[in-house]
């Protein structure tokens, strides 16, 4: 088991020193530090001094993959790509490029607590209604009941979460008046500002999430097991809760787990919409302004965030399923 | 008049060229033709492949693009026009033509908001302004509107219903033969006893026909959809809309095609650190949450762009690189996936009798790949693709509004959208151009979807039984 976690965690290092090198070269390489400084500075006449001013205060006035200057280890050492990395990777963030003033790895904590009191609650809800939901089908199966559901599925998969959050946001604030139409505030009063995001979350992904279910169940519904469970007497409820959703249980994880990092990121759509300042604002905000040194942590935090819930959906799998064994 | 050639163009028709060329090939070969023959067969996906090809056409027809030699004086060189038209744009010249200032009602004759007019006495006073085109060719709007506009329907909905019925004539002459005349065609077709479901087809048509042919009666004197806040058609920005989110939807699952593809069989192949290496790319790559990822390249790209503005000749040109890249990029981010499946049906493969015995026999790997590995995971691919289609025209709005999605002067879902955002919290609301992109987007990512379903149900065995069914469709023998 420890010897299992171990070697995830290598091989997540490894992951992460790959997407490292590859921001790296991305952010870097395709267009030079130059570039970005003009980009950032703006306008149309920016002086070579102005650059270079500006590349001294992020630390981008160093080589970018290896110093001739400098002796010894140094030479590798002395490198943006060698700074930007160890920092990257003992968690220390640094400073936005855009505005110096943000430092990103408080922003970030600050606003994760943000981005998990939306997420949170609506991941949880959004596994319970939608295995609900995907259980009334199959309980249903081949009738009238099933075959709508799944049409109704099929159309709500059919349209943009973005017509979800217009229409919901101008019936529910603007017609009816019961929430507000977007903000934020801390402690409990968040609720009323993020009620309406939840709800409209969950509705624009049950369709989706409710048809792969359904597919599950039904797989499940085909095994000898599921016969054996009837023969022996048990109602359809029953077979349906204590055999079927049991042994549905690891393809719900393995589905549900692949939102897990997006309950730490947050959602870019939702949380811009209701001005909700979480991570999925801040990275919307970076991607408007082009600030790359916080698109470069998201990047970097995703892939860490990925990294650790897959560990975990593996550790779930042990546990749900006894015969998994982890090696 | 030149003719111009951009990227997405040629890949469009690089596309419908091989579309051709697959249908040929379904033709000659039997397994395969079973297969389709099943998608045709279930009326469901018959319905909805009629109506992407609807779309396709629009799009085929949007992306024949040229431009106008500008009129100058005898001998000089001949100078072309900085805009670039469309097929489409010209059979709606006037539609595009007919701008008015700002925003109006769908087939409005009146102005949105209240203006000072001064009547021919002098007196000012606050009224909606006629507008310049819409409803022009009514002298009074309050009292001619609603007669002029229901008889306008009226002729459209005629003309929609002479070709329904002539389409219903043609498909019973069709049938004709094998039917017992055309009474018993009839009967048949209304009874749905066709060996395809013509009848389920006939109504998806009949649909389509009455539902555009009061459009199009009404388009030369009204903005039917409205105009939008700069007066422009409402609906000439939904219908140029569709190439674009064809487009996305289309050329970045093609842009996967090739590397997953590719690495996928090497992967399933050959196994071992060539199998670890591939994993180790495709797990780093997926590691990175998507919109991030393409949030990043395109970022890079848009530097790129913006560092180089002389590379192009037109705005046109540049728009249209730029949505090429980001459909590259699309691809190059999402190929993971299908490398993954692809890889798996590989390993379980490779060690069936017919490849051992190919190896046995001393045939090179890459000709066991090419002939004994490709065609078999060839199924994956296609529903792959089927499916990602109307995820991927879904993800463009969302890209789009992120500000990572295609340039703000293409038309597209995305960009109607954003502009509807704050179209929907004026007061009183703006909600045409909202109503229109949901219309026209759901109607393309509902038949996608449905389409996409018949063509897995078709090719995958195990998903059959997971489709809904309410009746079952009498299977009716080819030769009856």
């Amino acid at each position: 088991m420890l010897h299992f976690v171990l070697r995830r965690l290598g091989y997540g290092l490894a992951i992460l020193v790959g997407v490292n090198l590859f921001t790296f070269f991305l952010f870097f390489s395709v267009n030079t530090p130059d570039d970005m400084a003009r980009l950032n500075i703006g306008g149309k006449r920016v002086t070579q001094a102005q650059i270079e001013k500006w590349k001294e205060e992020r630390g981008y006035d160093k080589p970018l993959y290896y110093d001739e200057a400098k002796a010894g280890g140094e030479q590798f050492t002395h490198t943006i790509l060698w700074e930007r990395s160890v920092s990257l990777f003992a968690l220390d963030f640094g400073r936005s490029d855009a505005r110096q003033a943000i430092n990103i790895g408080h922003e970030v904590k600050v606003r994760m607590g943000v981005s998990l009191q939306l997420a949170l609650p609506l991941f949880i809800l959004q596994v319970i209604v939608s295995v609900a939901f995907a259980l009334l089908l199959v309980f249903f199966r081949h009738t009238r009941i099933d075959f709508w559901g799944v049409v109704l599925c099929v159309l709500m998969l059919s349209i943009s979460s973005l017509f979800y959050i217009i229409v919901g946001q101008f019936l529910f604030a603007r017609v009816l008046r019961l929430v507000p139409m977007n903000g934020f505030a801390p402690g409990l009063d968040a609720v009323k500002f993020l009620i309406l995001p939840i709800l409209l979350s969950l509705l624009s992904r049950l369709g989706g999430e409710a048809r792969l279910y359904r597919a599950m169940f039904l797989e499940e519904m085909g095994k000898d097991y599921v016969r054996t469970a009837r023969a022996k007497g048990l109602s359809e409820g029953q077979v349906l809760r204590r055999h079927v959703l049991r042994n549905a249980l690891i393809p719900i994880i393995t589905s549900a787990g692949s939102y897990l990092p997006y309950v730490f990121l947050g959602s870019l759509v939702f949380e811009s919409f209701f001005g909700i300042p979480g991570l999925g604002a801040f990275v919307i905000e970076a991607i408007t302004g082009q600030d790359f040194a916080i698109v470069r942590t998201m990047v970097f935090l995703g892939a860490l965030l990925y990294i650790a819930s897959n560990v975990l959906i593996d550790l779930a799998y042990t546990w749900v399923d006894p015969r998994v064994r982890l090696s | 008049m030149k003719p111009v050639l951009l990227w997405t163009d040629l890949a469009l028709w690089l596309l419908a060229a091989a579309l051709l060329g697959y249908a040929w090939r379904v033709k000659a070969n039997a397994n395969l033709r079973a297969n389709w023959q099943r998608v045709l067969r279930d009326p469901v996906a018959a319905s909805a492949g009629v109506v992407m090809a609807l779309f396709l056409l629009l799009t085929l027809v949007d992306s024949i693009h040229l431009r106008r030699a500008l009129p100058t004086t005898e001998g000089a060189a001949v100078v072309y026009d900085t805009r670039t038209l469309s097929a489409l744009d010209l059979l709606l010249a006037r539609q595009i033509d007919m701008r008015e200032v700002s925003y109006s009602l769908p087939l409005g004759a009146q102005g949105f908001n209240k203006e000072s007019l001064t009547d021919a006495a002098g007196q000012v006073r606050r009224d909606y302004p006629r507008l310049q085109f819409g409803g022009a060719h009514l002298a009074d709007p309050v009292s001619q509107w609603a007669g002029d506009v229901a008889a306008r329907v009226g002729v459209g909905l005629a003309g929609g219903a002479a070709v329904v019925l002539l389409m219903i004539a043609l498909a019973a002459a069709a049938l004709a033969p094998q039917h017992d005349g055309w009474r018993g065609a009839l009967s048949d077709l209304a009874a749905d006893r066709t060996v395809y479901p013509l009848r389920a087809i006939l109504v998806t048509l009949a649909v389509v026909a009455l539902l555009a042919g009061p459009v199009i009666a009404l388009m030369p004197h009204y903005h039917v959809f409205g105009t939008d806040r700069t007066g422009n058609d409402v609906l000439v920005q939904a219908l140029k809309s569709v190439r674009t989110a064809f487009v996305i939807g289309a050329l970045s699952t093609l842009a996967t095609l090739p590397i997953a593809l590719l690495l996928g069989v090497l992967a399933g192949y050959y196994k071992g650190w060539v199998d670890e290496a591939i994993q180790y790319v495709y797990t780093t790559l997926s590691s990175v949450p998507n919109v991030l990822l393409i949030a990043a390249c395109v970022l890079m790209v848009q530097v790129f762009f913006d560092k180089n503005p002389d590379l192009f000749e037109t705005a046109a040109e540049r728009s249209d690189l730029k949505m090429l890249m980001l459909c590259l990029i699309l691809g190059l981010t999402g190929w993971a996936g299908l490398c993954r499946l692809v890889r798996a049906e590989t390993l379980k493969l490779r060690e069936l009798d017919y490849v051992q015995a190919a190896t046995a026999f001393g045939v090179s790997d890459l000709r066991i790949m090419a002939r004994h590995i490709v065609p078999n995971v060839m199924h994956l691919v296609l529903i792959t693709v089927v499916l990602s289609f109307s995820e991927l025209i879904l993800y463009e709005a969302v890209l789009t509004y992120v500000g990572v999605g295609v340039d703000p002067v293409m038309n597209s879902f995305g960009g109607m959208i954003n502009l509807a955002r704050a179209e929907m919290s004026r007061d009183p609301i703006v909600w045409w151009s909202f109503a229109a992109a949901f219309g026209f987007m759901v109607g393309l990512v509902l038949a996608a979807n449905l389409f996409a379903d018949g063509v897995r149900d078709a090719f995958d065995p195990k998903a059959r039984y997971a489709r809904p069914r309410l009746f079952r469709r009498k299977t009716v023998a080819a030769d009856a």
